[in-house]
């Protein structure tokens, strides 16, 4: 498929999703800029679980080792947002190697049920430190923290400016990334790590590298979170938030570029619309994706990649 | 001199002795055959070398250098490949990817990091015209016939650009006609590449080997030319006469 081709499509959706801030009415643009910042979380997971094959259950750790690394300065010493969006970048990556150091030792189930430990240990220190982290209450961002080269990201249009460019970065970093000869390379530890290994290649190098730039874009995404939405709290360590990019991932299609934010626009809307509809929501979003495993197991854009466009990246 | 040499490798399985105190000797620029009944430890004692099973005891030298605590992909790089005898491929990616992840992984390091450039595409396609698939580069490798998975096998093992390739029973499953041009190949990676290759069809390695090795519960039982071999009392009793 051609390279041309393949920007073009992926610019284009770019596009499009910033101009999907002046036609959709405002608290939608609002939601949009929510979907955006965890878009950005699932691409991370997407690198690590659709391309690479780790099933991780430990990157809300990563998100919001980012919230904490970016909320934390931000609260007690009055960082502003340019520095405490790049320590989120580097507090989830750190986080993510030093978890993969120990956690890559391992594979399929040990390796889900040690990140999910790391995890679990991750938001009990988060509460243990509530003095300073707030614990479970969390804390609310003070404004000077979220202020970017003198714009308020507390206000509509510099908020979705910036939910827009972290995306759009890690989106065309991502695109980069899985068409380069690394990205062959992680494809590879997903499908035959034994393969590769007898090919030349180092497995635990190369899904550490992968799990550390997962941990970037997840971290720069909880950070984002805090500075953007004005609130941090140890909730964002608990599973909930490793199974929700796992899940857009799924949705969208595991394994594909545009799949994790086409996952997590249908899954916030979806959740949206049931639960206006009915307080058993969680039952609606249940049968949704039970279809969706039953019909389209690979997600939508997989789906699309095996009957439509083999070339899709 | 000899470019690939081990000494006293050992490898046991709880009681089983599958590989028993081997001494090997691959010298520069000969097809080496190993042969030897189901169970006598061919496939062990490659991957001893390979490095995907380490040694319980031995050593192992390349080229001079000892490998023996080398991990696999540190020795691929080093030049020794090793194609599976159970295939092993990457069924989810095109023919193209599988053998662009050799020339890429193997020891000249081809490619770019974006993944793609002339000198990639030109290496692959040699090493897929050498087995003859070169008009299957875009097919799904998962899709391909059995015989062709095995030649895809063998293209990846090429890629790797090796000094020593070790081919496992690479043409169980190909057609008559494939088995001809494979030992055409064969015989025309000498001397730039030396090969050691495990053989269940005796036609083929009597006709391309210019040595042999005969294995027997884990120890060498014979060694010397084809002539040699197929005239040796004990390894008529052992295998060839069974
Ligand atoms: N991983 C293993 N664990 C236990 N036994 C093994 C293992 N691999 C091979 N063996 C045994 O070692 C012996 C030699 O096997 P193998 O090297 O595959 O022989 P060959 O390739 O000559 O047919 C056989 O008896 C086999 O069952
Ligand atoms: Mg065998």
């Amino acid at each position: 498929m051609s390279g041309a081709k393949v920007w073009a499509l992926h610019l284009a959706v770019l596009v499009a999703l910033f101009a999907a801030q002046y036609l959709l009415p405002p608290y939608h643009a609002t939601n949009l800029a929510r979907v955006l910042v965890l878009a950005l979380f699932a691409m991370g997971y997407n690198l690590a679980f659709g391309y690479t094959g780790l099933l991780s259950l430990g990157h809300a750790l990563f998100f919001a080792g980012g919230m904490f690394a970016a909320g934390l300065p931000a609260y007690h010493f009055g960082f502003s947002a340019g520095p405490a969006l790049i320590l989120s970048l580097l507090g989830g990556g750190v986080l993510a190697g030093a978890v993969g150091l120990f956690a890559l030792r391992t594979a399929g189930v040990s390796f889900m049920i040690v990140t999910l430990m790391f995890a679990q240990a991750g938001y009990l220190t988060l509460i243990y430190f509530n003095a300073w982290t707030g614990g479970d209450q969390g804390f609310a961002v003070p404004a000077s923290g979220r202020s970017l080269f003198g714009f308020a990201l507390s206000s509509d249009g510099p908020r979705f400016a910036v939910a827009w460019g972290l995306f759009a970065l890690g989106f065309l970093v991502c695109l980069a990334l899985v068409r380069s000869r690394f990205g062959r390379v992680m494809v590879a530890m997903r499908e035959n790590e034994e393969r590769s290994r007898l090919l030349g290649y180092n497995p635990f190098v190369v899904k550490l590298i992968v799990l550390v730039i997962s941990g970037l874009y997840a971290g720069l995404a909880g950070g984002a979170w805090a500075l953007l939405f004005g609130y941090a709290g140890a909730s964002f360590a608990t599973i909930q938030y490793s199974i929700l990019p796992m899940l857009y991932v799924l949705l969208g299609g595991a394994g594909t570029v545009a799949g994790p934010v086409l996952g997590a626009a249908l899954m916030f809307w979806l959740i949206e619309l049931a639960s206006g509809l009915t307080s058993a929501w969680l039952f609606l979003v249940g049968a949704a994706l039970v279809v969706l495993v039953l019909f389209a197991p690979k997600g939508i854009l997989g789906w699309v990649r095996e009957k439509v466009w083999r070339g899709l990246p | 001199m000899s470019l690939l040499e081990a000494r006293g490798l050992t490898r046991h399985f709880g009681g089983l002795r599958a590989v028993d105190g081997v001494d090997f000797d691959l010298r520069p620029g000969e097809v080496q055959g190993l042969i030897g009944p189901n169970g006598a430890g061919k496939t062990t004692f490659v991957s001893l070398l390979s490095g995907r099973i380490p040694v319980q005891s031995g050593t192992i030298h390349l080229a001079g250098e000892d490998i023996t605590r080398l991990p696999a992909q540190a020795r691929v790089r080093k030049g020794l490949a090793y194609t599976f005898q159970i295939t092993s491929i990457f069924p989810g990616l095109t023919v193209f990817d599988n053998v662009a992840l050799a020339v890429q992984g193997g020891r000249a390091q081809i490619g770019s990091w974006r993944g793609g450039g002339a000198a990639l595409e030109a290496a692959v396609a040699a090493a897929l015209g050498q087995v003859g698939m070169a008009d299957l580069a875009g097919q799904g490798a998962g899709a391909l016939s059995y015989g062709h998975q095995r030649l895809l096998e063998v293209a990846m093992g090429l890629a790797l650009q090796p000094k020593v390739l070790i081919l496992d029973e690479p043409t169980q499953g190909l057609a008559a006609g494939e088995i001809a041009g494979f030992m055409a190949l064969v015989r025309g990676l000498v001397p730039a590449v030396s090969v050691l290759l495990i053989e269940h069809n005796m036609e083929v390695v009597m006709g391309v080997a210019d040595r042999i090795t005969v294995l027997n519960f884990g120890r060498v039982l014979a060694r010397g030319t084809p002539a040699q071999i197929s005239a040796d009392p004990a390894v008529q009793e052992a295998y060839l006469g069974a």
